[in-house]
């Protein structure tokens, strides 16, 4: 239950790639996406996820509900 | 500036010896100038005067650090940072940032590979070429690995060049000794504020150790961050520039205080912009309506701080892709596609060869200078005025007025020429005819100036400047700026004493809005 990009907002400026703790992230076709099986929504690794904290255009980096949230190991 | 040499040269005695005056006024504030250059500033020295060896090397063909350089020597950027760790409420990354590049114009990014390429073509094909700097579009320190990996590669093929960066400062102090590590001898530093409530209305927020920051806590990280990694830079004697957005209402006045702390650092150099603001570019300033500083403001802030340190006032606020001297842009002939298609050969004899006749035309124009400012000793009048000029470059009046897409303005006054802006202009001529619109559009932008110095202009134009109280002068086509500007000044002076003119101050200039886009 991951993150997703929204691609049309995306300005491909790169910021949030290197923040991503679990490496999730990536550029594809001119803009940066989130590979829902890696992200965690940085739950164990910081407070917010990284990718929307850093991204500059509000509501880009937005919760995927189409995907079954992120369940932290027992 | 001019206030303190009248006042070092007192009035019973007229100015005789201009060159003496401006020296003790250069002396007073801590650095020198070749006697005469007619302004006391480090960032514009003409010659190396009193400033140490080593500075002056560093400064002395870097085009944003010496105004005088600026004439004669390019600079390049390569848009390898896209990434920015703050949101500054004048830009929309929507777009390119507003700050350290253009708005307005879609910049290709690059990886190093591909930057130190560039950078080779263009050096191979602009002799002149003596700078390269990382501006963003975002931010080079959010990129360090993209940025110093770029200055690696060009360390390595094209030593010669010389390296800065354009930082907002939030990153810096972590990297300061990669910076000198590479020998990065000047760094720039966006610093709006030194008042944590005044950021808050400039930054939303900060990103900074894995957190989103906001309001006046955002505003204090950036404030503490920006001063420290100056510190930090001053004491391992890079020469820092700091950049300050002027935005009426909002850090105008409080820019003197900002002046100050800078100053105190150890900064070696001041360059306050005006804001850019238009609606189009969708940045909150431009949708809230907050307006730029007009011409006359922006010069009477500059002119305040100027007694506290060196001003830059040639700044064209270039976008972070930007190819050529500073008042031209030559970006679109080394996209990705032409230079990878570029056969390059760089070639440094070639290079210094170049450079070593522009020294030349360089020192030409400053002892043609000094003699023409020779003939003004004696005079005696309070009268300071503006003039405009048209010119591609190499200090010479040589644009025709139809074709000149920016004027340099320099204020006129007993004391010599002194470079004090530029303004933007639209082309006039288009096609080879003018059109009435962009006449007027000119008109405002050298509202505040008493003559225009161009190449050659039409009868048309001529008459309209004419009515609108802007001399157009062409007789001193071809001829050195501030040499004609004296001398033209000169003949202004005799007429005002014999009664022929009557001197009139002019009114206010619009600064233009918006991106220079390269002429079609």
């Amino acid at each position: 239950m991951p993150l997703k990009i929204i691609s049309s907002q995306c300005t491909s400026c790169s910021a949030c790639e290197p923040e991503c703790p679990n490496v999730a992230i990536y550029e594809k076709g001119g803009t940066f996406v989130i590979n829902p099986k890696k992200c965690t929504e940085c739950i164990g690794h910081f407070d917010t996820p990284q990718c929307a904290a850093v991204c500059p255009v509000e509501n880009t980096c937005v919760i995927d509900n189409s995907v079954a949230r992120y369940q932290a190991p027992a | 500036m001019q206030a303190s040499a009248q006042h070092e040269a007192t009035p019973a005695a007229p100015v005789v010896n201009v060159e003496d005056v401006m020296q003790k006024v250069a002396e007073h504030k801590g650095c020198g100038t070749q006697g005469g250059s007619g302004k006391a500033s480090c960032g514009s020295a003409a010659g190396q005067g009193d400033l140490p060896t080593e500075i002056w090397e560093k400064v002395k063909n870097h085009p944003c650090y010496s105004e005088e350089a600026h004439h004669h020597y390019a600079r390049m950027h390569v848009a390898v940072a896209p990434a920015c760790n703050i949101q500054c409420n004048y830009c929309n990354r929507k777009y390119d940032c507003a700050n350290e590049s253009r708005p307005g114009v879609v910049s290709e990014k690059l990886s190093p590979e591909q930057a130190a390429k560039k950078v080779l073509a263009v050096a191979s094909t602009i002799p002149q070429m003596t700078v390269l700097g990382i501006a963003g579009p975002g931010d080079p320190l959010a990129n360090p690995e993209k940025t110093f990996k770029t200055f690696e590669l060009i360390a390595k093929t094209a030593p010669d060049i010389k390296l800065c960066l354009s930082t907002n400062g939030l990153a810096l102090p972590d990297h300061v000794d990669t910076i000198a590590g590479f020998n990065v001898d000047h760094v720039t530093i966006t610093i709006n504020m030194v008042d944590p409530e005044i950021g808050a209305k400039i930054y939303p927020w900060v990103f900074w150790k894995h957190k989103r920051y906001t309001g006046v806590e955002a505003a204090k990280i950036l404030t503490d961050r920006q001063l420290q990694g100056l510190e930090m830079l001053t004491e391992r004697g890079i020469l820092c520039k700091v950049n300050s957005v002027m935005i009426p209402g909002i850090n105008d006045k409080h820019l003197v205080e900002v002046n100050k702390a800078v100053k105190s650092r150890g900064a070696f150099l001041h360059n306050i912009m005006p804001l850019i603001s238009s609606p189009e570019h969708g940045t909150v300033f431009g949708l809230t309506g907050q307006r730029g500083p007009t011409a006359q403001e922006l010069k009477a802030l500059q002119d305040s701080c100027e007694g506290e340190m060196n001003m830059m006032r040639h700044c064209r606020q270039c976008r972070a892709d930007a190819v050529g001297l500073l008042g031209e842009d030559r970006s679109a002939e080394f996209t990705t596609d032409k230079i990878m298609a570029m056969e390059v050969n760089y070639d440094l004899d070639r290079r210094k060869a170049y450079q070593a006749k522009v020294e030349e035309e360089r020192l030409a124009k400053v002892a043609a200078k000094q003699e023409e400012l020779s003939t003004l000793a004696g005079q005696n009048s309070d009268i300071k005025l503006l003039v405009a000029v048209a010119t591609k470059g190499s200090g010479l009046i040589n644009e025709h007025f139809g074709h000149a897409k920016e004027f340099q303005v320099y204020e006129l006054s007993t004391a010599g020429a002194k470079f004090v802006g530029h303004r933007r202009v639209d082309l006039y001529c288009q096609g080879g005819y003018g059109e009435e619109e962009s006449l007027e559009t000119i008109i405002r932008a050298i509202n505040d100036c008493h003559a225009v110095f161009v190449a050659k202009i039409g009868g048309c134009p001529k008459a309209d400047l004419t009515k609108a109280g802007i001399e157009p002068v062409d007789q001193f086509a071809h001829e050195f700026i501030e040499k004609s500007a004296i001398a033209w000044f000169k003949s202004y002076l005799d007429k005002v004493t014999s009664g022929e003119i009557e001197h009139v101050v002019r009114g206010d200039a619009e600064i233009r809005q918006g991106a220079l886009i390269a002429a079609a």
